[in-house]
């Protein structure tokens, strides 16, 4: 393997990973204000559903009247799917802030709810080509070496997930708003007595959260796997959710577990065809069991004693990457009283 | 008084706004909802036929809910169910082209008790996997059990497509049938195993029994009310979720073993059929309430075998039948209970500082 297909591999991983990112930012954004979205599955897919469908559809009354070109389309299927994952999100905020209802439960629900709708609603359009996010490499910075193919020869939908991951970093750990959002998924009642809107504060990220993940669906079936089939991306919208645990609700790590994952797939498909006699099922396996080893080294002491046996020095900085710990309020209702 | 016949009154709206919803969902698609709704009738309790069907696919599912009933009281959202299951079908499926297609002359008294047993320890031990990632791994059962069924189902299409292919090859979706003798006794020509359904329902009392009756349902109890009150009662916290899980992951097993045995005579592709997740919207939905799981989860049976009907007849997704459960399930969360809908919103600081 030469350099320029390695180049060409890790880019490939980078686009593939773009949609997974920011639904892991999108979901990191919601459980950082305290409400846990487990209709991840459901919503991607139903934001991948009616991603492409709204702009498949759209596209056809343009051409009608002699308009060519995917870029409304496109944007109008986006619109879309982000409103539909923000009111998936806010259904949830609101069956626990207001009706006081348990998150998981609705959560849990909506997910086998949503992508059946998805299946139902999507079944005419099937395995049809429709409009998609066009190529845009970005002039000059593409001819970078290395790091101008690695980043900078996608489509805006790559390059805008990119910049999000950025936003939401600079937005949680830079500013006052976020500051206070998180103070409102860890202690809500300390934010609220220094005047935070608890439960307006949640609805927003919840939305917010939602909308993004609704835009990941999209970001499939408009972009990284084209068009619309039965459970298209079934599946993903788990192992978002176990990259938001695995990042530590932190989104830089997040979109890194995201892109981590990219990798581990990438390198089981090159062994699965380097080597044709270990059965597939094996790598069929790989990611369930990276899920759980990861949720593992997560969940159990491996990583206190991983930093316990490190060398003093570099135990505190260790301590600070590896941390895990979910907000504190996390799918609890908060009574304003 | 009033206030109860109220409420009492109050329980049909959200079953109102479920129809409701998927009434208008029909009329967005074009479809007409009278066609639809009599092609579900008519698939689900239509005639002897369609009833011993819905008949057959109510037995795993009762018992996966049967399941559940522990593990909720017990806190614990057991996902993984519809892995147990699977695995409890790939086990049944062991015996059966093992040992009753290589030993023909063992009897069927023998082989259908073997491989019910053998299911259920499958199981079992898959149950006992996700509780002590749970317990001992700091990995979340909802997590555990999202990843052990997605193995389950590896592991079914491995054992179809390798080891189990039949020997004509070509398809597949699935094993060579089973030797009659090896599937559990049926009703004359339908799927339908009576004695499967009185194994389900001795599972539901008993499993309501030591609920309600024993030292054992009260430590469950606990164990899923409070942590701690739990813990100053000297209730082991590991144990109590691993056993409850395994209970659970029996149960599921068992209707793996139904599957296999009765609904269809080899295994499948598509043997969970989304038997286990259906199980928890059915829990969720009557809470715990034995009656509620009994009625309700033979409902839903009905719903999903119509579903395949409204397929057939009006070319529509048989996914209907999931949005009819998924919006029902989903109103009477949101909207069952009239005190939570009805609160009027008490001031609050914030408001009284403002004005």
């Amino acid at each position: 393997m030469n350099e320029a297909q390695l180049v060409g591999i890790l880019a490939s991983i980078m686009a593939q990973s773009a949609p997974l990112i920011l639904a892991v930012i999108g979901e990191t954004i919601t459980e950082r204000a305290g409400v846990i979205n487990l209709s991840l599955d459901g919503t991607m897919l139903i934001g991948a559903m009616a991603g492409f469908v709204v702009a498949y559809k759209v596209s056809g009354s343009l051409e009608a009247v002699g308009i060519a070109g995917d870029t409304i389309p496109v944007l109008v299927g986006f619109a879309v799917a982000a409103l539909i994952g923000a009111l998936a999100a806010l259904l949830i905020a609101w069956g626990s802030i207001r009706l006081k209802q348990d998150q998981v439960a609705i959560g849990f629900v909506l997910t086998l709810l949503l992508a059946d709708l998805a299946n139902f609603l999507g079944q005419n359009y099937t395995r049809i080509p429709g409009p998609r996010v066009t190529h845009l490499p970005i002039p000059y910075l593409s001819d970078i070496p290395f790091i101008g193919p690695l980043l900078f020869r996608h489509d805006l939908f790559i390059y805008l997930t990119i910049i999000t991951v950025g936003i939401v970093w600079w937005w949680l750990f830079q500013t006052q708003p976020g500051l206070q959002m998180r103070g409102v998924g860890e202690r809500p009642e300390a934010a609220f007595v220094r005047g935070v809107k608890v439960n307006r504060t949640r609805y927003l990220y919840a939305a917010l959260g939602g909308a993004l993940v609704g835009i990941a669906g999209a970001g499939y079936s408009l972009d990284i796997k084209l068009g619309w089939s039965d459970n298209h991306i079934l599946g993903i919208g788990w192992i978002a959710l176990a990259i938001v645990i695995f990042g530590g609700w932190r989104p830089v790590r997040g979109a890194l577990g995201a892109i981590l994952y990219g990798i581990t797939k990438a390198v089981a498909q090159i062994l699965q065809s380097t080597f044709p006699e270990v059965p597939v099922v094996l790598f069929n396996s790989l990611q369930w069991l990276l899920m759980l080893g990861v949720l593992l080294l997560v969940g159990s002491e491996g990583i206190k004693r991983l930093i316990d046996i490190s060398p003093r020095w570099l135990q505190g900085p260790l301590a600070h990457a590896l941390r895990v710990a979910p907000p504190k309020s996390l799918g609890r209702a908060f009574i304003e009283e | 008084m009033k206030d109860n016949l109220l409420h009492n009154l109050w329980r049909v709206v959200p079953v109102l706004m479920a129809v409701g919803v998927t009434t208008a969902l029909l009329i967005v698609v074009g479809a007409s909802p009278g066609v639809t709704y009599s092609a579900l009738w008519q698939g689900s309790f239509g005639d002897y036929d369609r009833t011993f069907s819905t008949l057959a696919f109510w037995v795993p599912l009762l018992l996966c809910a049967v399941g559940l009933l522990v593990t909720f009281t017990t806190g614990l959202w057991n996902i993984g169910v519809e892995g147990q299951m699977i695995m409890g079908a790939i086990g049944a499926s062991a015996v059966a082209l093992e040992v009753a297609a290589a030993y023909p002359d063992i009897p069927g008294w023998v082989i259908v008790p073997l491989e019910i047993v053998v299911a259920m320890i499958a199981g079992t031990m898959w149950a006992a996997l996700a509780a002590i990632l749970k317990t001992r791994g700091g990995v979340h059962e909802i997590f555990g059990g999202v990843a052990l069924n997605n193995l389950a189902i590896i592991a079914t299409n491995y054992l179809i497509s390798g080891p189990w292919q039949p020997p004509e090859g070509g398809s597949f979706r699935g094993t060579v049938p089973f030797p009659r003798h090896a599937l559990l006794p049926l009703l004359g020509n339908t799927r339908f195993s009576p004695l499967s359904l009185v194994l389900a329902l001795i599972a539901l009392l008993l499993v309501v029994l030591a609920l309600r009756g024993t030292s054992w349902g009260l430590k469950l109890k606990a164990l899923g009310k409070n942590m701690r009150s739990a813990f100053l009662l000297g209730v082991s916290s590991e144990r109590g979720a691993i056993t409850a899980m395994m209970l659970c992951g029996a149960l599921a097993g068992l209707a793996g073993a139904v599957r296999v045995l009765s609904w269809f005579d080899s295994l499948r592709q598509s043997i969970s059929g989304g038997i286990g997740f259906l199980a928890i919207l059915i829990v969720l939905l009557a809470g715990m309430r034995p009656l509620g799981v009994l009625v309700i989860s033979l409902i839903f049976s009905g719903l999903l075998t119509g579903g395949a009907v409204v397929q057939l007849r009006t070319q529509l997704h048989s996914a209907i039948s999931g949005i009819i459960q998924g919006t029902l399930v989903l109103f009477v969360l949101l909207f069952g209970d009239p005190h939570r809908v009805f609160r009027r919103p008490q001031p609050t600081v914030e408001a009284e500082a403002e004005t």
